[in-house]
């Protein structure tokens, strides 16, 4: 079942034409029809949970947005696409901007938006100038802008391009970053669906979120509730990259053994099955699950929530054994360390300690206290931070000691790595 | 804080006409009274017009240009690595060494790209051709190990494939 990916393979994909000759902007013109609430409420049905990492069900955080309001409403689309490993996005930002042009429209109009912004990670160059011209072509047809689709909505539409900060990614740096500011990230609450973008009214959802509800209009919010599992319904892309035969982004029913995704749609693990030492399943900041819990777990959010990680942006990250894991772990800290936007005291200070005593283990000089100490600092960051970074920062190294201890102890006892 | 947050002096530079056109058209983007908003792409502009580059100097004037707060222009320009704050060389060559990229071998592309263009990670070639970086995700793991050159990615690289890519750069 393709959602999402259904019309990327087309020649062409990206264009209008094609988009339109295949049914394109006929789930907006149904919208429209259907009315507002009406909208939300299939979308609340089809229990589609936000793609970008939270999970948080889109119909309900639509639903926040406050009635009667006179302060104008704002829709943003988080295309920040930062987390490492992750690259669903891109493929249809780059061959079908128009479906995430139309999940816009449908959503602008369902919350009552009249502005909308893409948020685009500024290295997306190429893909930046693709969405341009599709939000170009779309006004050229009338299908954004002062008379959406001539059904007398106004809904206009802006492409915003990041600098290179993964803490933007977070809906509220992301605001700061449109705004103009550094994307320092908000204390919540107030939430953006009151006190958004410019102290007004904001959704913030991701690309395949919104790319999702064309289809969702189109069939009905049941036919998409009844796709994946429960609490887990629809498709979902996974990025699969790292020691696999063939990486690639695979869209599949929420709800798939990863054994199976693996093994039938990534080409299998390098080296065979028994080669495998762990699978980071849902973006860098979730813990890894080493094989053995591979061999069984189902990628839906409570099962990868249940074995301690996190189902995140989709990121499948797949590690063999010629792997030294506190190696992988330093790389990871060290990323955490560039990207802390510096405003709380545990993640700024923390990451930076993490990060050192990381490097430290990594090159044989740690001590077997250190390995405790990290758990520690650990401890002092998540959940005492104004955003999610901090908790991200400590997910690669948490779950690592919890899976690989003995990787650590060897690294201590013996100055150099275990693989490899 | 690392050298690639240090603001640099040049000569004070000038937007084209078709540049200040395209920042007129950068402001519609926003509402009328929240021009900050437009900070950033003009940046991103005023970088592309400046020779790859932010100056002290370039700074002030899009501060100027914007009418905003110069304090406010440093702020931005600080905080996202995309604006160099150093010269770059006519190629700025940014090398992905994150994990799905270090799984893939990006250790052995930067190897490759150091002594291809006989620089190490920071630095700019005497005939400022080339800078190497090194960098964090750019969101193309399916496709690892890549690099970026200018405004383009360069996907599912190999020791060789990067050295034909440099050799047939213009």
């Amino acid at each position: 079942m393709k959602i999402v990916y259904k019309n990327i393979h087309l020649a062409n994909s990206h264009t209008l034409a094609v988009y339109e000759a295949n049914g394109g902007y006929r789930s907006a013109l149904k919208a429209i029809e259907m009315g507002c609430d009406e909208v939300i409420d299939e979308v609340k049905k089809a229990g589609i949970r936000g793609r970008g990492g939270a999970g948080f069900p889109a119909g309900l955080k639509w639903s926040f947005i406050p009635k009667n309001d006179p302060r104008p409403r704002y829709l943003c689309c988080n295309a920040d696409e930062g987390e490492p490993g992750t690259c669903k996005d891109r493929d249809i930002l780059r061959y079908d901007p128009h479906l995430l042009i139309e999940g816009m429209i449908i959503c602008a109009f369902a919350v009552g938006a009249e502005q909308g912004y893409i948020y685009i990670r500024g290295e997306f160059y190429r893909e930046a100038e693709r969405l341009q011209s599709a939000i170009d072509e779309a006004y050229a047809k009338g299908i954004l802008g002062e008379n959406v689709l001539g059904k007398g909505i106004r809904f206009h539409l802006a492409v915003h391009r990041g600098g290179g900060a993964y803490v933007c990614g977070e809906e509220t740096g992301l605001i700061e970053s449109i705004e103009g500011k550094k994307g320092q990230p908000r204390i919540k609450p107030p939430f953006p669906a009151n006190i958004g973008l410019y102290n007004c009214p904001t959704v913030i959802n991701n690309v395949e979120t919104l790319a999702s509800i064309p289809a969702i209009i189109e069939n009905g919010g049941a036919w998409y509730g009844a796709l994946g599992v429960a609490k887990s319904s629809g498709t979902k892309v996974f990025s699969v990259s790292g020691h696999v035969n063939k990486p690639g982004n695979y869209e599949v029913e929420l709800g798939i053994p990863l054994k199976k995704l693996l093994e039938e749609h990534a080409g299998g693990v390098r080296g065979g099955w028994k080669n495998l030492k762990g699978v980071i399943p849902g973006g860098s900041s979730s813990p890894i699950l080493p094989a053995e819990v591979c061999e069984t777990i189902t990628m839906d959010y409570d099962a990868i929530g249940k074995a301690g990680s996190m189902l995140g942006s989709g990121a499948v990250i797949v590690i063999d054994k010629s792997v030294c894991i506190v190696r992988a772990v330093a790389r990871l800290s060290r990323f955490y360390r560039h990207e802390s936007c510096g405003q709380c005291t545990p993640c700024r200070e923390g990451t930076g300690w993490l990060s050192q005593i990381m490097d430290r283990m990594e090159a044989g000089k740690g001590t077997h206290e250190e390995i405790d100490l990290l758990l520690d600092i650990c401890n002092n960051i998540a959940g005492k931070t104004i955003c999610a970074l901090g908790d991200a920062a400590t997910g690669p190294i948490t779950g690592a000691i919890r899976a690989f201890r003995d990787e650590f102890v060897y690294h201590v006892e013996h100055g150099r790595c275990m693989a490899g | 804080m690392n050298e690639r947050n240090t603001i640099s002096s040049a000569a004070k530079p000038r937007f084209s006409e078709e540049a200040l056109q395209q920042i007129q058209e950068i402001y519609k983007r926003y509402p009328r009274d929240r021009r900050a908003s437009a900070v950033m792409p003009v940046l991103h502009l005023a970088q592309r017009e400046f020779g790859g580059w932010l100056s002290r100097e370039s700074l002030d004037y899009v501060a100027e240009v914007m009418e905003m707060p110069p304090i406010r222009v440093y702020e931005v320009a600080t905080f996202y690595t995309m604006y160099n704050l150093q010269p770059v060389g006519k190629y700025h060559v940014q090398a992905c060494t994150n994990i799905s990229c270090w799984l893939c071998g990006s250790d052995r592309i930067m190897e490759a790209l150091k002594t291809k263009l006989r620089i190490k990670a920071g630095q700019t070639s005497e005939d400022k051709r080339f800078t190497l970086h090194e960098v964090e995700c750019l969101g193309a793991c399916v496709n690892a190990p890549m690099i970026q050159i200018n405004d383009d990615y360069y996907e599912n690289l190999t020791v060789d494939k990067v050295a034909e890519i440099i050799d047939r750069l213009p």
